[in-house]
């Protein structure tokens, strides 16, 4: 039997991959062995196919279920040449560049394989961890230099000491899979693609820090990955990687999947917890900090998908291993996430400092549409446009706040030179009005404000005295919001009006 | 499918106590809701309350919170198209017009014959694919007005 890989990944799932998988069936039902992976991200060759060989997984890409008789008759099934033959998978230059620490397995195992976990790392982490003291676990955190991965960049073992330091009999671990940013995809992504993973990284944080039951808060848009956990997690408990004496230790942690509702301000934390407490997402004022007043009041870690997905490595490998890489002060991996007009997208994992323009030109190809860049939101809804002349930037926490912009949690989206930048920063208001939670002024109120401003500023009236209203709007905003809904959604209004302020002449491109 | 006995207050208590013991359940409870109904009938609120110890008021408040539940039927099928930043890059704008047009309703609303809800959504996580939309759950990469008639008709028949 010859194993052939079909990606399940709900992004290869959305340009055919269900289809080319019953086509194989179909045509070569009897002679392979068919599993489902996660997907490489390469998204720009999904569908693709991999057949195992003698030299290594040979590619296919992308493949429409009308090809697939054709292929195999050509000898896909033994490696043969062809048109849409992309070579060896892992010697390409885009997965070969990589460093994935985070997303080693993604794409090469079944994602429900609790052999293929193992067989590939799974579970190194988890018993060293339980070999060791809650404290010795933390510290390990802790001076590989991990930030949380959500986009605020905390360092996430001093979070994880301030839960442990509060005493408490009952203590939360929940993980922020509210992914509502757009331009990021890697959540999801490892959630289907490697679910032990990040079951393994919060039963880490469990034993580090004495908490008992975790919850998993998922975005309702993200059907396949709620499916894909809650499978997992069943699988955990059936082979004792979850409930009572984990791996025949002490530690008990149970964990439940919970889905949100279609509300990004669920992606803040303490929004996040009120969904999960069966309230509106209403974000509290802080402090307390929810590592001490967390989740149904008790002392609770908050971490998103890639910071728990990233701490098996690192205690299976060590701390140093994972500080090596990065620079300055963002030490490790970062998750990058090529999005948008570009021609090659998908999920880059590299070590922090790679520059925006290698990531954009090199590995993403510059823009799908051909045309060329103008700028790339990074960050998210909240972050700043860099425009393509500031490209050189190295991809460091530090580094891109001093630019005024903000790497979040490396989601980067680019736009060619057809788009209105004014309309960017318009849909940002409009966005955040849509989405306020309501609870503060600056951000309900303001990010209305904010959108009847730009229209008179690009329909011509008094634009001086309006783009005075408009940058003192965003101070404000800035200034009062309580979270940072309203705080940074200046950010990518004031990018524009900084880096691209000829958009803001009346209707510039309607007038050509 | 067989008809069932059971009144939809009867149906609201037996979900109400599927989740007893759990944390927090308001949610879960009102999505296993309109999994079964499709929607939340505001008929149905006062009997929740009554089951979970909470005012009328509260239960409304977090129904009315979150886009994702409605308090009256949606059509046969729910199509639903992202309008972010990566999928408004590669002409997401374009895609909602055309849309509204194929259908001949605004985004958020439902086609007059029931057959088809039309919502926006900001973001499915298919930034690299765009522009995705979503059909009855189910994403789809590089949708343009021919695919979008194409996924429709495909949904039809299924």
């Amino acid at each position: 039997m010859i194993t052939v890989y079909v990606p399940c990944d709900s992004a290869a799932v959305s340009v055919g991959a269900d289809e080319v998988a019953s086509a194989l069936e179909a045509v070569a039902g009897d002679r392979i062995r068919l599993v489902r992976n996660g997907s490489r991200g390469m998204l720009w060759l999904e569908p693709l196919v991999e057949v195992e060989t003698e030299r290594g997984r040979v590619g296919y890409g992308p493949v429409t279920p009308s090809a697939v008789a054709g292929l195999v008759e050509a000898g896909m099934l033994d490696g043969a040449d062809h048109e849409l033959c992309v070579g060896v998978v892992e010697e390409l230059p885009w997965l070969a560049d990589q460093q994935r620490r985070c997303f080693a397995r993604v794409g090469v195992t079944d994602p429900l394989s609790v052999t293929d976990y193992e067989a590939h790392g799974g579970l190194a982490g988890l018993r060293a961890a339980l070999a060791r003291e809650p404290a010795d676990v933390i510290t390990e955190v802790t001076d590989s230099g991990l930030r949380g991965r959500g986009g605020a960049g905390f360092p996430a073992g001093i979070k994880w000491k301030t839960v442990l330091d509060t005493p408490g009999e009952t203590k939360f671990v929940c993980c922020n899979a509210d992914e509502g940013d757009s331009g990021t995809f890697a959540d999801r992504m490892l959630m289907e693609g490697d679910p032990f993973c990040l079951i393994e990284g919060m039963t880490i944080a469990a034993h580090a820090v004495g908490a008992s039951e975790g919850y998993i808060y998922v975005r309702s848009e993200y059907p396949d990955a709620v499916a894909t956990l809650r499978r997992a997690i069943d699988l955990g408990y059936e082979h004792g990687w979850l409930g009572r004496n984990i791996l025949g230790s002490e530690l008990t942690f149970d964990l439940f999947v919970r889905v949100g509702a279609g509300a990004y301000i669920c992606g803040e934390e303490t929004s996040m917890l009120e969904s999960l407490e069966g309230k509106r997402g209403m974000v509290r004022s802080k402090p307390p900090i929810p590592a001490i007043t967390g989740l149904f009041g008790k002392p609770t870690i908050v971490n998103n998908v890639l910071t728990l997905a990233s701490v098996p490595t690192i205690l299976a490998d060590g701390a140093a291993a994972y500080a090596e890489l990065g620079m300055e002060r963002s030490r490790g991996t970062q998750v990058f996430q090529l999005a948008g007009n570009i021609a090659r997208g998908g999920v880059f994992e590299t070590a922090f400092g790679i520059s925006l323009g290698e990531l954009v030109n090199d590995y993403g190809g510059g823009t799908r549409s051909g045309r060329p860049v103008r700028a790339a939101q990074v960050g998210g809804p909240l972050g700043s446009y860099v425009p393509a002349s500031q490209f050189d930037l190295p991809t460091d926490y530090e580094a891109f706040a001093e630019a005024e912009a903000m790497l979040g949690h490396g989601g980067i989206v680019v736009f060619d030179d057809t788009t209105d930048m004014s309309k960017m920063a318009r849909f940002a208001m409009e966005f955040c009005a849509e989405e306020s939670c309501g609870k503060c002024t600056p951000c309900r109120v303001g990010s209305v404000r904010g959108v009847e401003v730009i229209d008179r500023i690009t329909g011509g009236e008094d634009p001086d005295g309006n783009l005075a209203v408009l940058n003192d709007l965003c101070e404000l905003m800035t200034d009062g919001s309580l979270c940072a809904m309203g705080g940074l959604t200046p950010n990518p209004v004031r990018s524009v009006l900084t880096h691209f302020p000829e958009d803001f002449h009346a209707n510039p491109r309607e007038a050509t | 499918m067989p008809e069932t006995t059971e009144s939809p207050v009867e149906l609201v208590r037996a979900i109400v106590a599927a989740h007893r013991g759990e944390r927090g359940v308001l949610l879960p409870i009102l999505h296993d809701i309109q999994n079964r109904f499709g929607y939340i009938d505001p008929d149905l609120v006062p009997a929740l309350a009554h089951e979970l110890n909470m005012s009328r008021a509260d239960v409304h408040g977090v129904i009315t919170f979150y886009t994702d539940f409605r308090s009256e039927p949606g059509g046969a099928a729910t199509v639903r198209i992202c309008r972010a930043e990566a999928c408004q890059s590669v002409g997401a704008e374009k895609l909602v017009a055309d849309a509204e047009q194929v259908f001949g309703v605004k985004a958020g609303q439902t086609t007059p014959d029931g057959s088809v809800t039309l919502q926006q959504v900001f973001c499915l996580g298919n930034c690299a694919l765009g522009p995705a939309a979503q059909v009855n759950g189910r994403m789809y990469g590089r949708v343009d007005r021919g695919r979008l008639i194409e996924l429709l008709a495909n949904e039809g028949d299924a």
